[in-house]
Parts: C-alpha cells; sequence; structure tokens
C-alpha cells in the first residue's frame, strides 16, 4: 500500500492523510494508490501540511505499518520517550517500531 | 559576560519582528512553504522527524544564570518540558509550534540571545573552550575573541551565502577542550617568546562524509591582525570553494585540493590586500570587550582543603572537578550523562536547579560543552559538597566526566530527519552495561561517541571508541571505529570492520574494552593502547 505523510504546517506534528482529511494517528491512514500525486499537489496548494511525501507500507492486524524504519518511528514517536509518544501507555510500542 | 550594545538589541529586536510577520505571512497562506522555508531556517528553525525543532545559539557555550532559567522557561512554556544541548554548545527544542516561535525569539531577545545564524551556509555559533576564564593552563582568556568573532561575523554580508557551513572554535591553551583542529577555522591563541599574544590558525578541518584534522597554515598572526586573517581565510573559501557539489563544499575540501601550501599562499595574498581596509577593530573596542570578560571577584586566601570522608562525593570531586586558575577555587563539570538518560537532555526543572547553583555559587555563570555537559566555572572548593548534593539531588550528579558513560550522542533517528540510526539506545545500554559490570573505573578516559548518520553530529570519528550507524537494506547497523581524538592530540578513528547490529555493538563495545584491559601498559588510556599496539588485536578479538 502506500501511504501519504507530511508535517502539519501549524504544529509541525507528524499526519497521515486519511482519504478526506489529515490525522496524527497512522491507524486512520488511507491507501492512496496511484492517487498520491494529485493528492499531494491539491494538499500542497491547501497549505495547511508541509513536507508531504508518498511512502510504502503494508497493512497489518494493528493497521497501516510503513516500510522504513524512519516513517515508523514518524508514526509512533521518540523510541527512548515512550511519554510522548502517541501510545505513552503501551509497553510494545517501541516493538512495533523496529 | 557578553553584554549586547544597543546596537546588538535593536538587530535582535528588529529580526524578531521580521520573523513573526513572516510566520504570519506563511500561517495565512501569504507566502508558500518554498517561500518560508528558507526563512524560517535563517532563524534556526528547522522541521524534524517529528516537529519543528529550534536551535538557539549559546555564544561560545557561555550562559548566565537568567539564560539558563530563559531557556528553563522555554521548555517548559513552548516544549514538553525539556531541552538538548549540542555537541556544538548550544540548545534544540524538538516541539516547537510554529505559532509559538515568533514568542519564543522575543523571549530569548530578552535575555540577549537568539537563534540566528544555526543554520544555512554563513558563520555558526563560534565554539571555545568550557573551561575559558578559569582554567590554569590557558595563556590568555579566549572569550574576548570569540565574542569579537561573534560580533564580525553577524549578518556579515559578504558571508552570508558561503559554498557551505561555517563553524570556528577558539582555544588558548595547549590542553584542547573545544576539538579545535575538527573546525573549519581552528585558532590557538599563543605567546610568542617576547610575550606577545598572536593566534595559531588551522584551516580545513571537519567532520562529516570526509573527516579532516585541519593543518597549521600560519603559527602567529599578531593579535592586532586577528579579524582580517580571518577574513582573509574566509574570502578565499568564498571565491573558490566548490558551489557546485554539496559534499564537496566545505573548505576542508578545498584546502585538501588546492594543498596546503597553495591554499596558505592565497591567503596571505589576499591578507596583504585586505591590510589597507582597516578590518581589525580599534584597541579601545577590544579593551571595552575584554572588560566584559573581567575576572569575577574571586575571593583570596581561601584553603584549598576539601573533606572527602563521603565516598560518593570523593569520586564526584576526582572525576567531574578541575583546577581552577585561582586557588580554593574548582571548575566543576556537571554531567549530562546519567546511566540509561539520553545524552545532553535536561528537563526544565534541572535547567532551573543548574540556574540556581550557578547564581549561587559560580559568580552567575555557566558553560554548555561539547560533549553535551554543563560547567560551572567558579566554585568555590568549600562549597563543592552542597553543590554536589544538590545536584545529585536533581539527578545531576553523575560521576562520569570523560568515562566511557560520558557519551556524546547525536539526537540519531529519535528524532533527526537526516539519521539513518537510532544513537540514543545505543548510548543507553553501553552506559547501562558499564553501569552492571563495573569497569568505568578501571577503564579510565575513554571517550566514546555516535553519530546516527555520516554527517557525524555526534563526532564519532573523533572519539577513542566511534561508533556510526548506518541503514543496511532498511535495517539498524553500527560500525565501529577506534583511535580517534578531537584534543590537542587529533586524530581520526579507523572502521574496526564490519558493522554490528544494536545489541551486537555493545558487544563489541565491551570486546574491544577487554583488549585494551588485557594489554594496556602503565598510565595508558585506551587511546595510548591502541596507537602502541595497532588495530589487528582488536580486529582479532571481534571478527577471530
Amino acid at each position: 500500500m502506500k501511504l501519504l505523510t507530511g508535517n502539519d504546517l501549524k504544529t509541525g506534528l507528524v499526519t497521515w492523510w486519511t482519504g478526506r482529511d489529515w490525522s496524527l494517528h497512522i491507524e486512520d491512514a488511507a491507501d492512496v494508490g496511484d492517487q498520491g500525486e494529485p493528492i499531494l499537489h491539491a494538499e500542497e496548494g491547501a497549505q495547511r501540511v508541509t513536507a508531504a511525501y508518498i511512502i510504502e507500507g503494508t497493512m497489518t492486524d494493528k493497521g497501516p505499518r510503513p516500510a522504513h524504519i524512519k516513517d515508523r518511528v514518524r508514526a509512533l514517536g521518540p523510541t527512548v520517550r515512550p511519554d510522548l509518544t502517541l501510545k505513552p501507555a503501551d509497553p510494545d510500542a517501541g516493538n512495533w517500531v523496529i | 559576560m557578553y553584554q549586547y550594545d544597543q546596537y546588538d538589541q535593536d538587530m535582535v529586536d528588529a529580526r524578531v519582528a521580521e520573523f513573526a510577520d513572516q510566520v504570519k505571512r506563511s500561517l495565512t497562506g501569504d507566502i508558500t512553504e518554498d517561500q518560508f522555508k528558507p526563512l524560517r531556517l535563517k532563524n534556526g528553525l528547522y522541521l524534524q522527524l517529528h516537529a519543528y525543532m529550534l536551535r538557539v545559539a549559546v555564544p561560545y557555550g557561555t550562559l548566565s544564570s537568567t539564560q539558563m532559567r530563559m531557556f528553563a522557561h522555554i521548555a517548559r512554556t513552548y516544549d514538553r518540558d525539556y531541552g538538548h544541548f549540542t555537541t556544538r554548545q548550544n540548545i534544540q527544542y524538538n516541539w516547537i509550534k510554529l505559532e509559538d516561535t515568533p514568542a519564543i525569539l522575543a523571549d530569548l531577545a530578552s535575555v540577549e540571545m537568539h537563534a540566528i545564524q544555526t543554520s544555512g551556509n554563513c558563520i555558526r555559533n563560534t565554539s571555545s573552550d568550557q573551561y575559558a576564564g578559569a582554567a590554569a593552563d590557558e595563556v590568555i582568556d579566549p572569550r574576548p575573541w570569540a565574542e569579537l568573532i561573534r560580533q564580525w561575523s553577524s549578518f556579515h554580508p559578504e558571508f552570508d551565502n558561503l559554498p557551505r557551513k561555517f563553524k570556528i572554535a577558539v582555544i588558548a591553551s595547549d590542553t584542547d577542550r573545544a576539538a579545535m583542529r575538527l573546525h573549519d577555522i581552528g585558532i590557538k591563541l599563543v605567546r610568542n617568546d617576547v610575550g606577545e599574544v598572536g593566534a595559531q590558525f588551522y584551516v580545513g578541518g571537519g567532520m562529516g562524509r570526509t573527516p579532516m584534522v585541519a593543518p597549521l597554515i600560519r603559527d602567529f598572526v599578531p593579535i592586532d591582525d586577528f579579524i582580517s586573517y580571518a577574513e582573509a581565510c574566509l574570502r578565499v573559501y568564498n571565491r573558490y570553494g566548490r558551489r557546485d557539489n554539496k559534499y564537496k563544499a566545505r573548505i576542508k575540501i578545498l584546502v585538501h585540493e588546492l594543498g596546503k601550501d597553495e591554499y596558505t599562499r592565497q591567503v596571505e595574498e589576499e591578507f596583504k590586500a585586505i591590510k589597507s581596509l582597516n578590518l581589525d577593530p580599534p584597541a579601545a573596542e577590544l579593551t571595552r570587550i575584554s572588560a566584559m570578560f573581567a575576572d569575577p571577584a574571586f575571593e583570596s586566601g581561601l584553603s584549598d582543603e576539601l573533606d572527602r570522608t563521603d565516598p560518593d562525593f570523593a569520586l564526584w570531586l576526582d572525576t567531574n572537578t578541575h583546577p581552577h586558575k585561582v586557588p580554593g577555587y574548582a571548575i566543576a563539570n556537571i554531567s549530562l550523562k546519567p546511566v540509561g538518560g539520553i545524552p545532553g537532555d535536561a528537563s526544565s526543572a534541572q535547567m532551573d536547579v543548574m540556574a540556581d547553583l550557578a547564581e549561587r555559587y559560580s559568580f552567575d555563570e555557566c558553560r554548555v560543552t561539547h560533549a553535551q555537559n554543563i560547567v560551572l566555572p567558579h566554585v568555590k572548593k568549600a562549597d563543592l559538597y552542597t553543590l554536589w548534593k544538590a545536584l545529585d539531588d536533581a539527578g545531576l550528579g553523575a560521576a562520569n566526566l570523560d568515562k566511557i558513560s560520558d557519551i556524546i550522542a547525536c539526537p540519531g533517528l529519535d528524532y533527526c530527519s537526516l539519521a539513518n540510526a537510532r544513537s540514543i539506545p545505543v548510548a543507553q545500554k553501553i552506559a547501562s552495561r558499564f553501569a552492571v559490570n563495573g569497569k568505568e573505573a578501571e577503564l579510565g578516559e575513554l571517550k566514546l561517541k555516535i553519530s546516527g548518520c555520516i554527517n557525524a553530529c555526534g563526532h564519532h570519528h573523533a572519539g577513542h571508541i566511534g561508533i556510526l550507524g548506518v541503514d543496511k537494506k532498511g535495517v539498524e547497523n553500527y560500525q565501529l571505529l577506534l583511535g580517534g581524538s578531537g584534543a590537542e592530540d587529533a586524530s581520526l578513528g579507523k572502521i574496526t570492520g564490519p558493522g554490528f547490529d544494536e545489541d551486537g555493538v555493545v558487544d563489541a563495545v565491551e570486546t574491544v574494552t577487554d583488549v585494551y584491559l588485557a594489554q594496556r601498559e602503565e598510565g595508558e588510556r585506551f587511546l595510548d593502547t591502541y596507537r602502541r599496539i595497532g588495530m589487528n588485536p582488536f580486529k582479532e578479538a571481534l571478527y577471530g
């Protein structure tokens, strides 16, 4: 699957394209298939998200999982500060990254 | 401490107002991200993995208590309650909101600080010896000259668009505590045979993907020509540095390709040509600047005696303090490397504690080191025990300066968009391993440095043991290097061989330290043993 991600212009936080809007949670990310570039182009014009790009991913039983570790770190948060990740109460969250 | 004059303050305030307007226009869509990006970078605002990151310059690592408290305030108010002290003596905040940056920069300006020239192809914040003005071994306090460089290089119109970023370090001791020869220009202040102060210029050092130790190009520049000579070095680089290839654009490549002698010849020619421009400041200006760095009111006749009955205090004393130039005083190092902690990170509460302690015990002054620690430069020996107790209570009492757990580590893949591998977890595992096996004290001085990519922000080339994280088909992998040094005996580490996974590199570090313990001779550090016996015994132990 292909995922569209970027950073929210105001907060800089990592965000994922859901098919209609942007979400901080990768679980909400939609497979953009071959529509990534047109969506990217349209969203650049909207100027809500910055530095957007298309990545490869796979669908797992826990939802979409980016192919590259860098995007998995982006999706969760810093592995060395579980309290600052999006899943501070999940002790196994770091394993999803690795 | 440096002090802004009205010109400095007006300049910084004007920049804050200008950037506030640029942020507003970005948020309202009046300018595109492509237009805004270079503007935010000019103000130290990067976009990193998780959010915007703001890099704030700490001029030559020198901070007042008020400024440290402002760092705490920013961490608490605008970030997630912590900051990260970097290998360039700066501080970075990892979770900044774009809309908050004008307020943050205004807060910084209110305490004579900014984030200007912490990004881009310009002269960056000058680094220096964290013991400046306090060390017994310096020939002169280097800070007035670092301040002179700050004033000369701030908004220098000719050097605002160099081929690549440019870093300068100034020291004034035979002991190099600033990795001086690994800078684009390293300046060592010296005295000649008749006692006059001058400067040795080392040009073309650096780390990154092509590490080089800077060669000496002039062994004595009269101090009155200090700025002119630096200007000449920059002009030759600005004229001939490679703008066609980002990876060959640093001055080290120019010096290497031209050769030291030809580069020097061109600098000398340029120096002669610009002498008539009177670029160097009048003596009165240097006198004015030097007065900002006059010694504080040290007491005389203080005792050097210390009560060492508390063994934990005695260990900290032996490890984390350094001789001061004034009897009865010491230089105290605050380690930001607790076992299992994140190298260089400090919470807002810890920053407040350090500010309070600097105010109470160190004439209101602290320093940031390139090893990501904090220094209180002027502490009465009689106050050291109370100081240490307060530090320990705040989680700042680790007694590990220059030991294996005093690890320099870049933010790595946990924060940095350029990184290929995580640095911090490796540092945490190594520190924990050596805390458990109890070998740290036995190993003595051992500088371990970790970078999460080839850009080498973690100074891995200059580690007695260096670790470089790479991406091996999507999996983190770590190369091990041995034999580097950023000190006065500067050298570049060599790769041992094939890399390791995260746990494997921790084992590998223990293996090479075991080789050292088995082979060392009386008084040898790890680095000394490596230099004596070479790479082979270490390779055999690692790879069989």
